[in-house]
């Protein structure tokens, strides 16, 4: 891969920004020699983990008997509460509530209560079967439909939205809808599993090799675990097999564990999660109960709206407070509401704790706002898509007042009129409006939906603190450099678009710039990659790494050819000093020998944004991602069975640094929302257990399930109306809402039944028995 | 019958390499074995449970015609013991030695098939195999090809595109697998001794018999032996529920078992024959079972999975016993050397008993094509679509006199009570009648009699009782106006 020859005539470098580069991992992807944590070569001695998980959803621990595992085959020493030197704690959110295992209690079935720890992973998992427990069992609130939002214990402060007065508008407007929508939660099911190697050290220092998407989180919670200071902590992950939000927190449990075995073992110590054990132990994207009551006018336009966002937390408060702010902050989704009142309940229950998913509860909050949509067309007898742009904010550039969200931030940067105008008119939305009211005339069983429905997603983590980045960058002394920065790799790309902005500052070839494992030892109190802002913030960060070292070259090249700073300019491979060209490694080697420093931290913070929780307002979001997807299903009315027939997408990723990245995004968030809408299916029976808990249970989405057509574009002219890197936008999460087009159009199939006359209401994951139950609803309704 | 010889070693071929082990648990899985004691990490474990595809590797195997065919399969339910004479081929095997990469690699990388990557040596794997045997597949084989492979990241539609691409890069003549057939035709042919492979004792021990009359012998004289045949549920009973399986009999190798003849309207398919193998066959006696055995599981479990397994098992959610019970098949069992034939109806008992004998094993079952004249359909239906578990499967045999009178009706239901089980309430109140939808409407009422379904992860009762009812209205509609309308579909029909 090393290109040790610069071609030093280009016209253009090799893999800058906005190029369209492969990922670069691919050729180890393929070959099996990209390295995952269970990959890495295991030093000698290493030791396995096994779980011993609750069986009952809730209760006081009687009796903990271990003595048949620890007399086990293999097994080295049996870790539980009492074992962990620090505190029992990895609560994220402050709340002091995610023991690491149970102490005393458990709060939902599949919680760890003890580790074992053996000589091969197959031993510890059997021994860990050998545990005798009692249990004195208390009631268990499991779903969340059944309960009284008012008194129900809450794991975090609920936050409200207001702006205008809702009540007031509700009440003189001229239509009004009340109802329901029940939306299930997710599983990541990123395909590796959760996985912590940890390697002791000398002292109080231990090395964890852990699948993680906040390396710097990790590391405090093992530190705090271990009651040991930060820096005696080093978490490291070079690439994880997919995160989706899944290893934001709920990495940390395993990698406490470990490390905590090793540090008392003196012994590396690997805690690898079976599948089974990984989707009943760990958490996912929160369901909702979500209430809503819309005021409208004769001719669909919103007048006001009253909203309850209620979540399935589960026994902690993990990260349900901020999932629940972020589903109210896109209860609007491109939505102008002129009264709103909008509030969330972060229902405890005994499940697992749920957390984040790519999305963080925006996602749920459109779900929401699509309902109402929906709700307000059918009441008008109007198509969806003229409700939905009958309430779009102004666009970009409109001196309107129709541009303030409910959390009073102005909205500056709205194009989706223009992605919804052209992705209408590339997709024939009406031209197959039209074939398909004909083709449902004439078919009885089959019948066909469509749907157009747009996105807009706010950009930028509405933890305050949690914008800024860090980046090292090192350039050796023969111009390779080496690239280093607080973001994680799972599979997004992240690391090659850091790469492209670090070759592009100093206009050398793309296989220049190493890229290599994030570790806090190189880059401290790093952010998770997290809220789609990876490339966003360090990106920037590893762009001010390289000027800094940029100016340094300029500075020293200016004063030895004595020439001013402006005639130093960095051109492909060289660098232009006067008339004359040198190479950029030439001149490198001459900064060397001139004692210039060479290496250099990069830090970034974004500027502008601010959010008063108590008060429900602030700019809480740098720019926003806009998208729309159309999408074509047809639907078995006699078994609710459906295939998606087309899906048209049109979104926008700014100035994309890398358009084949940001299209593999695109395709993917969409089919994993279109998954979580439809046959991912989360099923916990009466005694709490979730019985969806593989893959032979649960079911993503297939080959055989994505579009048979399938148009992906990205808006070859839109650009970030911040300053963000390159004029670049996120690009992470916003794609996964445009699955809502599938929801829709599979509610527009079964609204068939009943000539469209009534709203399907139709409720996610839209199972193929959820269709079918829908149907039969409105067919009956319509006889009635 | 003169006892075999008995081997006290396992041999096969891994990559370009011979192997030949003595220490090898009946339990012990590919995947552990070529992670844990062969270092070979490019294939991954997601799932452990043969549905995500994740470790998929190619096994090559001398076919009872003398040739050798490469298949994907599941290493993390496969066991050791049912390698023997096999070539077993990694991802790590698949670039050239000069690290060039293998067209299909090359292609999932320039078509940007790959996010995170865990999948990926999976998804090579996959359409390694299918590119061997396929260069050029359409959209609807590759995505057959793909069933058992989940990607959580690209959406899939990268690795399409990928798939299509495959044969622009080279050509499977050039191909090293297809090159040196010949010669690893000879190397596994050399490995077969026609000895009886014996391994470990006392709580570990495993036999992979010699030949059909030997595991007859064998499970005659250990009767309490698991019997494995493509482990694709056996495999589970190791891997999630930790539960002791020795002693084993493998039996996937057994020539004798693997037979498919045809004899008048009958097929006749022996117990060690895979989905895979069956298909064609299948296919050609009775159409409707060629769509049904394409949605059972992935391409691997499809590869090591054998319909004698699914009978054999007893399970109320197997997908081919409707299926056979509506064309009234019949299932040779065997003991020692003592043979009976039974309806396939009439094995299965209740939940978790079936009528074998300790000792007594599937040996073939045979299926008769519905008659000239008769309507034959099965319906599947799941949650997912593809590689998922029946929510709710009908499967019906009619035969109409020439005035449209049902003069014969044959129903049978998977997914609807604790076994396999016909419908015979249904039957009873269309039998007679004219085959009209008024008929249909009043037999549809019928079922509540028949079954009463259970609510479980995959389908509340509500819901399974209803499809049932409506799989009737869907076959009457499908054999009375064409079947392009009762049903939605990827594929126009063929």
């Amino acid at each position: 891969m090393n290109k040790h020859t610069p071609d030093l005539k280009a016209e253009k470098i090799e893999g800058g920004v906005h190029a369209s580069v492969r990922h670069d991992s691919a050729h180890k992807h393929v070959a099996g020699t990209a390295v995952y944590i269970d990959d890495i070569t295991e030093p000698a001695g290493t030791l396995h983990a096994g779980l011993g998980l609750s069986t009952v959803a809730h209760g006081l621990l009687k009796s903990v008997d271990l003595s048949a595992v620890r007399a086990a085959p293999g097994v080295v020493d049996v870790l539980t509460y009492e074992d962990i030197p620090g505190v029992n704690d990895i609560s994220p959110s402050g709340m002091h509530d995610d023991p690491v295992l149970a102490e005393g209690k458990v709060q939902f079935h599949g919680q760890p209560i003890f580790c074992v720890i053996a000589e091969t992973r197959e031993e510890a998992r059997r021994a860990a079967r050998l545990a005798k427990i009692e249990y004195e069992e208390l009631p268990a609130n499991i779903d969340i439909w059944d309960l009284d939002q008012t008194t129900h214990p809450q794991v975090f402060p609920p936050l409200t939205l207001q702006r205008g007065d809702a009540a007031a508008a509700l009440e003189s407007a001229p239509r009004r809808v009340k109802g329901r929508m029940r939306l299930g939660g997710q599983d990541h099911f990123y395909l590796e599993g959760q996985v912590s190697l940890a390697v002791p050290g000398e002292d109080d220092e231990v090395l964890v090799h852990c699948s993680t998407q906040g390396p710097s989180e990790t590391q405090h919670m093992i530190a705090h675990a271990l009651g040991v200071p930060s820096n005696a902590v080093a978490v490291e992950v070079r690439r994880m097999g997919g995160g989706f939000g899944g290893k934001e927190t709920q990495a940390n449990q395993c990698a406490a564990l470990a490390a905590i075995a090793a540090k008392k073992l003196n012994r590396a110590v690997k805690v690898r999660l079976d599948r089974d054990e990984d989707m009943v132990a760990t958490g996912k994207r929160h369901d909702f109960a979500i209430d809503y009551d819309v005021g409208f006018d004769d001719e669909g336009r919103i007048l006001g709206i009253d909203y309850t966002f209620a979540l399935r937390a589960g026994f902690s408060a993990d990260l349900s407070g901020p999932v629940g702010d972020r589903a109210l902050f896109h209860c609007d989704n491109a939505y102008f509401y002129p009264h709103v009142h909008a509030k969330s309940a972060l229902l405890h229950t005994n499940t697992v704790s749920n957390t984040a998913f790519r999305g963080f509860g925006g996602p749920q909050g459109m779900v929401g706002a699509e309902r109402v949509i929906d709700e307000v067309a059918f009441a008008v007898g109007k198509d969806p898509l003229e409700i939905r742009k009958l309430n779009f904010y102004d666009p970009m550039g409109v001196d309107g007042t129709r541009n303030v969200t409910p959390y009073h931030q102005k909205v500056e940067d709205c194009i989706i009129q223009r992605i919804v105008a052209e992705l209408e008119e590339s997709a024939d939305y009406a031209g197959r409006r039209k074939a398909i009211q004909e083709f449902n005339a004439n078919s009885r069983f089959i019948k066909r939906g469509l749907a157009l429905t747009p996105v807009k997603f706010g950009i930028s983590f509405t933890k305050t603190e949690s914008n800024q980045a860090g980046a090292l960058v090192h350039v050796y002394t023969d111009g390779s450099v080496h690239m280093n920065h607080g973001g994680t790799e799972m599979g997004q790309g992240l690391h090659l678009k850091v790469a492209q902005v670090v070759a592009e500052e100093f206009q050398i070839d793309l296989d220049r710039v190493k890229i290599t494992a994030t570790t806090t030892a190189k880059v401290p109190n790093t952010s998770p990659t997290a809220a789609s802002s990876g490339a966003d913030l360090n990106g920037m960060a590893a762009q001010d790494a390289a000027r800094q070292i940029k100016d340094r070259l300029i500075d020293f090249a200016a004063e030895k050819y004595q020439i001013p700073r402006d005639q130093v300019v960095f051109l492909p491979n060289r660098v232009r000093i006067g008339n004359a060209e040198i190479a950029f490694n030439d001149l490198v080697k001459q900064a060397y020998m001139a004692r210039i420093q060479l290496s250099a931290a990069g830090f970034y913070k974004t500027p502008k944004i601010h959010w008063d929780r108590s008060k429900g307002r602030g700019h809480a979001f740098y720019y926003y991602a806009y998208g729309a997807a159309c999408s074509e299903v047809s639907v078995d009315t006699l078994t609710g069975e459906y295939v998606v027939e087309r899906t048209d997408i049109l979104h926008d990723t700014g100035r994309s640094l890398n358009k084949i990245i940001d299209i593999g995004q695109v395709e993917g968030g969409f089919i994993q929302g279109m998954g979580w809408l439809t046959t991912e299916e989360l099923w916990w029976d009466g005694k709490g257990r979730l019985r969806t808990h593989a893959p032979s249970t649960y079911k993503i989405p297939l080959a055989s399930d994505r579009p048979k057509i399938f148009n992906v574009n990205l808006t070859d002219w839109s650009e970030a109306y911040e300053p963000t890197v390159h004029r670049s936008k996120a690009v992470g999460e916003p794609p996964l809402p445009l699955g809502l087009a599938v929801l829709h159009a599979l509610s527009d199939a079964v609204a068939a039944v009943a000539d469209h006359t009534i709203c399907p209401q139709l409720d996610a994951p839209a199972t193929p028995e959820c269709v079918l139950m829908a149907i039969e609803r409105l067919k009956a309704r319509k006889k009635g | 019958m003169a006892a075999p010889k008995i081997r006290s070693e396992l041999r096969f071929i891994l990559n370009g390499q011979d192997v030949s082990l003595r220490d090898v648990a009946p339990d012990h899985t590919l995947l552990d074995w070529l992670r844990l004691s062969k270092l070979l990490k490019g294939t991954k474990e997601g799932c452990a449970e043969g549905d995500c595809g994740a470790c998929t590797v190619l096994v090559g195997r001398l076919t009872p015609s003398g040739g050798l065919v490469y298949e994907g399969v599941n290493a993390c339910i496969r066991f050791m013991g049912s390698l023997d004479g096999c070539h077993v081929v990694t991802v790590e095997h698949v670039a050239a030695r000069d690290g060039k990469l293998h067209p299909v690699q090359q292609a999932m990388v320039d078509y940007h098939g790959s996010q995170c990557g865990f999948c990926t040596p999976g998804f090579v794997m996959s359409l390694y195999a299918l590119w061997m045997q396929t260069p050029n597949p359409t959209d609807q084989q590759i995505e057959t090809a793909l069933q058992g492979n989940l990607c959580r990241c690209t959406g899939y539609e990268p690795i399409l595109r990928a798939a299509r691409a495959i044969s622009s890069y080279g050509g499977t003549e050039k191909d090293p697998l297809l090159v040196e057939r010949d010669a690893m035709i000879a190397r596994l042919k050399a490995l077969k001794d026609g000895a009886r492979v014996e391994i470990g004792e006392g709580k570990s021990r495993f036999v992979v018999p010699a030949s059909l009359d030997d595991f007859a012998a064998v499970l005659e004289a250990s009767t309490t032996a698991t019997v494995v045949a493509g482990s694709t549920d056996v495999g589970l009973w190791v891997t999630k529920h930790m539960r002791d399986i020795s002693p084993v009999v493998f039996i996937a190798g057994l020539d004798e078992l693997k037979s498919i003849s045809v004899a008048g309207d009958t097929v006749t398919i022996g117990a060690g024959v895979t989905y895979t193998e069956a298909l064609k066959t299948l296919a050609n006696h009775v159409p409707a079972l060629g769509p049904l055995i394409e949605r059972i599981g992935g391409q691997q479990v499809r590869n090591m999975g054998t319909i004698g397994g699914n009978i054999a098992n007893g399970s109320p959610i197997g997908d081919t016993p409707p299926a056979l019970i509506a064309l009234d098949a019949t299932l040779t069992l065997r003991k020692g050397s003592e043979r009976r034939t039974i309806r396939l109806e009439d094995y299965f008992i209740a939940y978790g008993k079936q009528d074998r004998q300790p000792g007594e094993f599937v040996e073939a079952v045979h299926v008769p094509a519905p008659a000239a004249g008769e309507k034959f359909a099965v319906y599947k239906v799941t949650k997912r679509r593809d590689e998922d578990i029946t929510a709710s499967l009908g499967a019906f045999r009619l035969s109409l006199s020439a005035d449209g009178t049902v003069t014969g009706i044959t129903i049978a239901y998977g997914g609807m009570a604790a076994t396999p089980k016909r419908a015979f309430a249904v039957e009873k109140a269309l039998l007679g009648q004219k085959w009209t939808e008024a008929t249909v409407e009043v037999a549809m009422e019928k079922y509540a009699e028949d079954y009463t379904p259970l609510t479980d992860m995959r389908a509340t009762a509500e819901y399974r009782a209803l499809v049932a009812k409506n799989l009737l209205l869907r076959f009457y509609t499908e054999t009375t106006s064409g079947a392009a309308t009762a049903q939605v579909s990827r594929y126009e029909a063929a």
